[in-house]
């Protein structure tokens, strides 16, 4: 038999037809929220078509959903229509939905995983390009638009071109305080914030192997930002051993059957890949990113490019535009930039691992005075619960963090937690572009344990040399 | 979604290099629960100087005049041209409804992000990649030439130049299709329904652990 990707293995076993290279692709998870779906409900609402498979969709709000005190409602009037909206749209269609006041609401990136909703070997697609994070259980996963919401819903089926392959293997041992984030932003680093599309990457190598579950999810959801709109990770043990006992998962028999399928889910040892990226994961620094795009990224003992030594006159522009827009000069030490704001949050960076690490640093010590706000957002409800049984809400609140109810917040400032203009920001999530935390806000990407530690010195430091 | 056949309109220079999605269309407009309406806040951060809300009177919106849209001719330009990774960030297809509904047909660069690629085909919008070169000589063309205009013809899969001269771009057979015929996909894979559920029927066999 033909060696086979895991990209190729999964995305064979959903082709419902083929006709000159476009398929017709089947998909088993539909996650929905609520700013990509309203249209696509409507659309079916139009045309009198019913939802194909109710049970393959799992809803939850969390783009516009307050953190502060949810027993007020939403208070933006425009923000609380959608909500409503999607609340009214999953009981129109009969659609499994944790509401913004259910416990186990959150980031629906978050959810999915917790729920046992995403599985190894399943297709899941979400409005919403950061999708990509359930790749990291050796499924395929991916965002798309509204138009392909609402032909989901219609036809379980998605029509798509077969993606190349690219490998990015990471071998070697990773350094103290290197978390998935770093290894995600090395290797947007190394090629770039297009590098990636068109292909399906796959991650592997003994660096990947080593990750938990949420260090996965963190580089999957990351994959989108190099380009590739689907990210993955063949299933091992640590895969198994997370999806099992969730609500939603296979119990009994019918688990034993799903992991001896699952195990399967590997790229064979032959296989070939279009492209293959090597990093050598014991050299990646702590990463933190300069610009308005996640390839401008550098190391935490690095400085900002200078346009003058760029020949090429397109990117010495886009140097000089996003220095201008970060109000930063040219050859400034990382470590000397400093921090107004603090956010520890997003589907790439809010899972209960992610708060343990930034607790870690931040135990016994307190924010610098330079720092205006901190947030902690958890990921979702069940995270929020099980950092306070661990404690770590009075570490961050002794540290001078908020403890927030949990949501996309700050990381595409939707809601109220924002920027204000020329504020600069550490933030945890997965997109630095112009105004995305808030209009004129400046915002440097960073690992959990980074971000803790700006928050204390008021600056970027080396977590590695910090104690 | 109307048929794209042929289009000739004024080309408006853009450029920068990965214009994101959150850029094109910012986070506070997405709160809209409709299609319509995004075209007067399309690139609204680097369009007007005040910040915009939905809602507000534009007619009292401080405009940026260093802005391409804002200059003339580019006010009436219906064809954008930018340099690499032209919509990259979120899935939201607010950015193309956005780009739609002010009035641009097609968009010319030398890469797209791939979602945002795939929506401009949902909504009749037409994504054309050219080569470095070739984006690079028709920037200086228009900046040489104030309301440099071309033709797009889909058909037979050409941009005609002022000169006559003619470049030749590549489409997917099956969006080119649909594009001319302003398809609804829906409508067409809801041909393949009984392939789907002999699909299913397949499928749930071997996979029960997903019943």
């Amino acid at each position: 038999m033909q060696a086979k990707t895991l990209y190729e293995k999964l995305f064979e076993s959903h082709i419902v037809r083929e006709e000159d290279g476009t398929y017709l692709i089947y998909i088993d998870r539909h996650l929905v929220h609520e700013v990509t779906s309203p249209q696509a409900f409507e659309g079916l609402r139009i045309n009198h078509r019913a939802v194909w498979r109710n049970k393959s969709i799992l809803a939850v709000p969390d783009h516009n959903v307050p953190t502060t005190d949810r027993s007020l409602g939403i208070s933006d009037p425009i923000s609380k229509i959608q909500v409503e909206t999607l609340d009214e749209n999953c009981k129109h269609f009969g659609l499994t939905q944790f509401p913004m006041n259910d416990s186990r609401q959150g980031i629906v990136h978050v959810i999915g995983p917790e729920q046992g909703s995403t599985l190894p070997g399943m297709t899941i697609v979400c409005g919403d390009s950061h999708t990509s994070t359930h790749g990291a259980f050796g499924a395929l996963a991916m965002g798309i638009g509204t138009s392909e919401v609402e032909h989901v819903l219609a036809t379980q089926c998605l029509i798509l071109k077969k993606f190349k392959t690219m490998e990015v293997r990471v071998e070697g041992k990773l350094n103290k305080g290197i978390t998935a984030k770093d290894i995600a932003l090395a290797l947007i680093g190394r090629i770039g914030t297009a590098g990636g599309t068109g292909y399906a990457i796959e991650f592997t190598g003994e660096s990947i192997r080593s990750l938990s579950m949420e260090g996965r999810m963190t580089l999957c959801n990351m994959a989108i930002e190099a380009g590739a709109r689907a990210g993955m990770v063949a299933v091992d043990d640590v895969t198994i051993s997370y999806v099992e006992n969730r609500p939603f998962s296979p119990k009994g028999e019918a688990l034993e059957k799903a992991k001896a399928y699952w195990k399967t889910l590997h790229s064979d040892k032959d296989a070939k890949f279009d492209q293959v990226v090597m990093l050598n994961g014991s050299e990646i620094p702590p990463q933190v990113t300069w610009g308005t795009s996640p390839e401008m990224v550098v190391s935490i003992e690095g400085m900002t490019p200078d346009p003058k030594k760029e020949h090429d006159p397109s990117k010495r522009k886009s140097i000089e535009d996003a220095l201008t827009y970060m109000g930063l000069e040219p050859n400034l030490p990382i470590n000397q930039i400093k921090i107004d704001k603090i956010f520890i949050g997003s589907c790439t960076n809010s899972r209960i691992e992610d708060l343990r690490e930034a607790a870690n640093v931040l135990k016994g010590k307190k924010i610098a005075h330079n720092i205006k706000l901190a947030l902690v957002v958890p990921g979702s409800g069940l995270v929020k619960l099980q950092a306070e049984k661990e404690g770590l809400d009075q570490i961050f609140i002794e540290a001078g963090f908020e403890w927030r109810e949990p949501g996309c917040s700050m990381c595409l400032a939707m809601n109220a937690d924002r920027l204000n203009p020329g504020e600069r920001c550490a933030s945890t999530s997965n997109r630095n572009f112009e105004g995305r935390q808030g209009q004129g806000g400046r915002t440097h990407l960073v690992s959990p344990s980074m971000a803790a530690a700006a928050g204390i010195h008021g600056h970027f430091v080396d977590i590695r040399s910090f104690n | 979604m109307n048929p794209f056949i042929t289009h000739t309109g004024i080309v408006a220079p853009l450029d920068r290099a990965n214009v994101d999605t959150d850029a094109i269309i910012p986070k506070q407009f997405l709160k809209s629960i409709k299609k319509t309406g995004f075209g007067p806040h399309l690139f609204d951060e680097w369009r007007y100087l005040d910040h915009g809300e939905p809602g507000m009177d534009l007619s009292r919106r401080k405009k940026n005049p260093e802005f391409v849209l804002n200059q003339t001719p580019y006010e009436k330009a219906s064809i954008l041209i930018a340099r690499e990774n032209f919509g990259c960030g979120s899935s939201r297809e607010h950015a193309p409804w956005a780009i739609e509904d002010y009035g641009f047909k097609a968009i010319l660069a030398p890469s797209f992000a791939d979602i945002f690629f795939n929506n401009c085909f949902k909504n009749g919008l037409l994504p054309i990649v050219l080569p470095n070169k070739t984006i690079d000589i028709l920037f200086k063309a228009i900046y040489a030439n104030k309301g440099y205009t071309v033709t797009i013809d889909l058909e037979n899969q050409f941009i005609v130049l002022p000169s006559n001269e003619k470049i030749s771009f590549q489409v997917d057979a099956f969006r080119k299709h649909c594009l001319m015929h302003g398809l609804d996909d829906i409508g067409l894979t809801m041909q393949h329904s009984e392939s789907i559920k002999a699909f299913e029927q397949d499928y749930y066999q071997k996979n029960s652990w997903l019943l």
